[in-house]
């Protein structure tokens, strides 16, 4: 298989913070807004830059995804930040009409997503904002995998015309995707080939989804990884040539089991290529305070967890 | 005493305004009897006002409508269930043809039941009708006015229930931190919502001693008096450009202009008979032609 070195331990958030203000720099249509939480979203730099185009609005959420809705009437695009809960769930109505219905060019930035922000608990671990927002009509929904891609994909969601919902997280976690593999929104990226199950990962599990195929790789089993790292619009090319080959396919994500990453490609898998899908993802509960090491594991997220949902799923082939 | 001629010049106005609204009011009482459904007790009520602000307060451009509207003077309708009275003003300001009031609320329209940004109707540069939100807008597209260097201002119209919401709150806080001067919010100031009057379902307290608090200019105003909605307008923007956003807490009467629709909450969001409608388009003058 593809082997994809550790380049560095960053956090996604920092990702982010690079994007924003690379992206700021090469169009002054870039606003950013910030709900009391700058250093968290590694916003700093885009402040101190450009600080007449940066809006901090206080823990008040639901106006500042107004307020974003707005300035988009006047040219600008843009960016909210705060963490991937305070990001949805709080503030749905206002995303769902002044931006999503409206069609306005907002980009809703979230960290701290899933079960890897780790200590705060259930409160602000949200498994359910992929869902949230991949319902909306008109949202595209990216999940990037690591450092360099949500630096990537950061830049890249500015020069897209309309909504964004761009979701990374709180914890150092291995940089593996070259800085200069090409990033391109709605396009599944094969990392590894394989012909026995396809992994189908988004976010920080795709690293997980390598080590896995590295194990499976050891049992003689060969397994394709896909970074999905665009859910809407899902890549669905990619899903049905990757499980017409290999026959089966497991989905992993650090999501609730229903309305994330694997609901999207079970509907495909229905639709058009009806095969075996196992889903690695947390099974309908809400999460708790630990490292994100230990909530990997406890909740059923980790490698081994990957391992054993590929063996699964190719038995039922 | 002869007038003099300004004073001359501005009866005229106020004539040419009052007979506008007559004919706004029959295109509301029409629309929402064709449809048998909408809401005509606040669209009544705030007539006056949406016609001082389009036909002669703001600075816009009706035949060439762009959604940045940069130089333009920008209308947010946060309440927006009352579209009758919004579609009205923009079809006749020249937003897009009279004859298309007909299929308000109707499959396929343009004139959605709340109005929207999503069939491209031309005057509209937000969805409204979920309330609480067009403040936080309107306070958005004050900003970026700034940025853009553009001197025009923003005009945002809210219900009385509306400012239950918390958002209108939060929006209220930002604006004046931001110091969006050239922001004026309006607050249509009837008294009543849907389950009755806003003292019994949850009273607002005192609303100027509220927004003064919140760091805003704010002024008072009779909604239903064309003249006294002029000059109100006009103190408003005079007090813009000076650090503080302005609000204008504006008295109305629901259902005004239809004898049978004022004094009660009773028709915020009912259609009336076809007796009703006849009942009440003789109260209203036709003044520039139906539809």
């Amino acid at each position: 298989m593809t082997s994809y070195p550790v380049l560095d331990k960053k956090d996604t958030r920092s990702g982010f913070g690079e994007g924003l203000l690379e992206a700021a720099k090469l169009d002054d249509r870039v606003v950013a807004l910030c709900a009391d939480l700058t250093g968290s979203l590694k916003m700093d730099a885009f402040a101190q830059e450009f600080p007449e185009r940066f809006f901090q609005v206080g823990v008040a959420e639901a106006n500042m995804m107004g307020m974003a809705a707005g300035m988009t009437v006047g040219g600008k695009i843009p960016f909210t930040g705060t963490f991937a809960n305070f990001s949805t769930g709080r503030v749905y109505d206002q995303i769902r009409q002044s931006i999503a219905y409206a069609g306005k060019n907002v980009k809703i930035c979230a960290s701290h997503a899933g079960l890897t922000l780790g200590e705060d608990g259930a409160t602000h671990q949200i498994l359910e904002d992929i869902g949230l927002m991949r319902m909306l009509p008109g949202m595209a929904v990216i999940v990037p995998a690591d450092f360099n891609q949500t630096k990537q994909a950061t830049m890249a969601i500015a020069e897209h015309e309309g909504p964004v919902y761009l979701r990374f997280g709180r914890p150092k976690w291995p940089v593996f995707i070259p800085a200069d593999m090409p990033f391109e929104i709605g396009k599944a990226q094969v990392l590894s080939p394989g012909k026995d199950v396809s992994l189908i990962a988004c976010g920080h599990l795709v690293w997980n989804a390598l080590q896995a195929a590295a194990a499976l790789e050891q049992q003689g089993i060969s397994a394709e990884v896909i970074n999905m790292h665009t859910i809407k619009p899902l890549d669905q090319g990619a899903v049905l040539s990757s499980v017409g080959k290999t026959g089966c396919v497991v989905t992993c994500e650090e999501h609730n089991r229903h309305g994330g990453l694997g609901d999207a490609v079970a509907q495909v898998l229905a639709l058009h290529h009806p095969a075996p899908q196992e889903i690695v993802a947390v099974n309908d509960s809400f999460g708790e305070s630990g490292t994100p090491d230990q909530l990997l594991k406890k909740y059923g997220l980790d490698t081994p967890d990957i391992v054993a949902a590929a063996q699964r799923a190719i038995r039922r082939k | 005493m002869n007038a003099t001629p300004a004073a001359t010049a501005q009866n005229a106005a106020v004539d040419e305004l009052r007979s506008t609204a007559s004919q706004v009011r029959r295109d509301i009482v029409r629309m929402v009897h064709a449809c048998q459904s909408g809401h005509p007790g606040g669209s009544l009520g705030c007539t006056d006002f949406l016609v001082a602000l389009y036909f002669q307060v703001m600075r816009h451009d009706p035949a060439n409508f762009t959604m940045d509207g940069i130089g333009e003077d920008l209308f947010f309708l946060s309440n927006g269930h009352i579209s009758p009275v919004f579609y009205s003003v923009l079809a006749r300001s020249g937003y897009f043809p009279t004859a298309e009031l007909n299929t308000f609320r109707k499959l396929d329209s343009r004139l959605q039941g709340h109005p929207t940004t999503h069939e491209g109707l031309p005057g509209v540069r937000m969805a409204s009708g979920s309330l609480g939100q067009g403040l936080s807008v309107g306070l958005g597209a004050a900003l970026a006015k700034k940025l853009n260097g553009d001197p025009s201002l923003i005009f945002t119209l809210h219900g009385d229930g509306e400012l239950q919401e918390g958002q209108i709150w939060e929006a209220a806080m930002a604006a004046a931190a931001k110091k969006a001067d050239n922001l004026i919010a309006t607050v249509d100031w009837n008294g009543r919502q849907i389950d009755g009057d806003v003292d019994q379902v949850m009273p607002l307290g005192d609303l100027r001693a509220k927004w003064s608090a919140f760091g805003w200019e704010v002024l008072e105003m009779d909604g239903n008096d064309m003249g006294a909605v002029l000059h109100g307008l006009n103190d408003a923007i005079s007090r813009t450009g000076k650090g503080k956003p302005v609000m204008i807490l504006m008295r109305t009467e629901m259902g005004r202009g239809v004898d049978f629709m004022e004094g009660s909450h009773k028709w915020h969001g009912i259609a009336p008979s076809d007796e009703q409608l006849q009942a009440a388009l003789k109260q209203l003058p036709e003044t520039l032609g139906d539809y």
